[in-house]
């Protein structure tokens, strides 16, 4: 079985964000990128299909600026087999349907059964590539899962709506968006991180891939961030004082009253 | 032909609130640009979910009935909604962003090859027509103003309870349309087989008005049965941190934050949560927020609108019990 997975490499989620100085980026100054979380579970899912089959090949890719070697030698620390890194400068500002012709082109190039990626890319949370990227690929997908067995040429995951699980069964090959609770990913230990340095990674740009230039990156993005912004602080509240039954008192006063909201 | 499109969510002919809310959002753009809306419903026997829709005032509401997609398919409503919105000269397509729209909408987006902004919490009218929307980025530490290329229907997604879900007109204009939508069924390949529902009959965060949430502080599962009956009191949700979650005092569902739920209620309330940066991501747009902490410097009080400080487990009760007097005033 051929399981990809798409890795994106972003910001630490407890960093501190400030504005970069076009006004519609984040300051990488003192930012520590990382592996996205949801994408170490579908790597970890990955793994496990490898290992309950006894056979396959999971090869990591990820489309992004050198810097991003890092999140993907982590990957094969973690089990990857291989890792494809997609750089070309064209590739900068692309947006999720770009960054999802970019994986789309990369991916076909090589016959596969099932592609994972993460529900959502923290930091920008578009939670748009895994569906697109089935599209683009006319593939059947199940987004946002939290439980997945493979049967065979067909797939059966369990999707997270409100207050349910959906049972969804597609043929393979198919696409899969990984939701935390779907599993708890391993740390790589030192054997692996020692493995990974042996392992292959592809490097290829935009004419490796035969992508026209006016359809990916800043140029042929259809959405754009044109401002980023610090949120407007709450301004902070009331701290209600006295006794716990007086500050009681005065909270349901004020939610009824002042706030109305029971 | 309408200039603004919506997308109404239902399921066995319910309708969301969240859809509701991205009508009156339609509605608005619609009128800011002097076009008409439309709403859209899939599925099978929509009648009555079409009259909950016609009093918010769209021009159209138009049912895309199929035996096909009596259940909810990504594959099948993609069809569905992009091949009816493709033959329109729709300007802006408007989905909830629940669990169905934000499936649904980038795989229609793909399809259409337009851009689609998610889980915005404001969307504005810009000049010839075009349209902006604010996302909430980097775990709410941030928001993003979105900008649209000219390919249209420009797309969003809007997150639930953040937008009002507008006043009924007292006689609707709008016309009622069925229309069969031509399938490729060979092409609806991911099928549901089956719905696990969540069996303990408790209300979703992602869908109530109110939300009480407990944290580390609880220290076990068993002392979670203040913050229920608290929610049990306000008929509101059980939410709870990741630490708490984590610890094992309580199911994932129930998880607020970055890698759990984005819930947006009237009322949160935080009994013994800090107030971490993840945390703070999934509940800081709520509109009142109460925090119930004993560390005056928890920064969890940077965002309340109301605190106290002080043992939860004294307070707690207390409130639960002031809550049940008064309705049973
Ligand atoms: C990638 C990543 C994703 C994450 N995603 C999430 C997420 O989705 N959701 C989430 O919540 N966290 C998330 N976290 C974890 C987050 O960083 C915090 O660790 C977590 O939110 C802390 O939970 P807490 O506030 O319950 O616990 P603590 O931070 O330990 O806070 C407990 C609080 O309880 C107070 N307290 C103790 N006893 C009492 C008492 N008797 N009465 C009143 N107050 C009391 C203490 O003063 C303290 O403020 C994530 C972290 C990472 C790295
Ligand atoms: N630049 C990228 N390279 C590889 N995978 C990506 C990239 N961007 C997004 N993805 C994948 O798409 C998922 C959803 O991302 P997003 O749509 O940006 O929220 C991520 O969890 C990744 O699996």
């Amino acid at each position: 079985m051929n399981l990809v997975v798409c890795m994106k490499q972003v910001p630490d989620t407890a960093a501190r964000v400030a504005i970069g100085g076009d006004g519609r980026s984040l300051d990488p100054e003192g930012v520590t990128f990382v592996v996205n979380p949801y994408d170490e579970i579908a790597l970890e899912e990955a793994l496990r299909i490898r290992e309950k089959l006894g056979e396959g090949e999971v090869a990591v890719v990820t489309m992004g600026p050198e810097k991003g070697s890092a999140a993907l030698r982590s990957c094969l620390a973690m089990g990857a087999d291989r890792g494809i890194h997609l750089q070309d400068a064209a590739f900068q500002g692309s947006d999720s349907l770009g960054t999802a012709r970019i994986l789309a082109a990369a991916i076909a190039r090589k016959p596969f059964d099932l592609i994972l990626l993460g529900k959502q890319g923290v930091g920008t949370d578009n939670s748009q590539t895994g569906p697109m990227l089935a599209e683009l690929l006319d593939l059947p997908h199940v987004n946002v899962v939290v439980k997945l067995e493979i049967m065979g040429k067909s797939l059966k995951a369990f999707r997270q709506i409100e207050g349910a699980l959906e049972v969804i069964e597609a043929p393979l090959p198919a696409v899969v968006t990984a939701q935390k609770g779907l599993n708890e990913p391993r740390y790589a230990g030192l054997k692996g991180i020692m493995a990974a340095k042996k392992k292959p990674v592809e490097v290829l740009c935009l004419r490796d891939l035969g992508l026209p230039a006016d359809e990916v990156g800043e140029k042929g993005a259809l959405v754009r961030w044109t401002q980023l912004e610090l949120p407007a602080s709450r301004s902070s509240g009331k701290i209600l004082q006295g006794e716990p039954e007086e500050a009681v008192e005065e909270l349901v006063r004020l939610l009824r009253e002042e706030a109305k909201v029971i | 032909m309408a200039e603004v499109t919506v997308f109404v969510e239902q399921r066995s002919g319910q309708v969301k609130r969240a859809a509701l809310e991205v009508v009156a959002q339609g509605r608005g753009l619609a009128d800011a640009w002097g076009g008409s809306l439309e709403a859209i419903l899939i599925g099978t026997d929509l009648d009555d979910a079409a009259a909950k829709v016609l009093p918010l005032g769209p021009d159209h509401v138009t049912l895309l009935e199929h035996p096909v997609l009596s259940d909810y398919s990504v594959e099948g409503f993609t069809q569905a909604l992009s091949g009816y919105v493709a033959r329109t000269n729709s300007l802006a397509l408007l989905l909830p962003a629940t669990a169905m729209g934000m499936d649904l909408a980038p795989r229609v987006a793909a399809r259409l090859r337009v851009g689609l902004a998610s889980d915005c919490i404001s969307i504005s009218s810009g000049p010839d027509r075009t349209m902006e929307a604010v996302r909430p980025v980097f775990s709410g530490k941030a928001m993003a103003t979105v900008r649209f290329s000219s390919a249209r229907p420009v797309m969003a997604t809007l997150r639930p309870n953040v937008f009002p879900p507008g006043e009924p007109v007292a006689n609707p204009a709008g016309k009622i349309t069925k229309k069969t939508p031509e399938l490729d069924e060979t092409k609806i390949r991911a099928r549901l087989t089956g719905i696990e529902k969540d069996q303990s009959g408790e209300i979703d965060v992602k869908e109530a008005d109110i939300v009480v949430s407990g944290g580390r502080a609880m220290m076990n599962s068993e002392n979670f049965g203040i913050i229920r009956d608290l929610a049990a009191a306000l008929g509101g949700a059980v939410g709870a941190s990741r630490a708490a979650v984590d610890a094992g005092f309580i199911a994932h569902q129930h998880q607020v934050g970055q890698t759990g739920k984005v819930v947006a209620p009237k009322l949160y309330i935080a009994c013994g949560i800090s107030g971490a940066i993840q945390h703070l991501a999934g509940m800081s747009s709520s509109k009142v927020i109460v925090a119930i902490n004993k560390d005056g410097e928890a920064p969890i009080f940077k965002i309340a609108t109301y605190g106290i400080v002080g043992d939860l487990f004294r307070i707690v009760p207390l409130l639960t019990e002031k809550i049940l007097k008064l309705k049973a005033e």
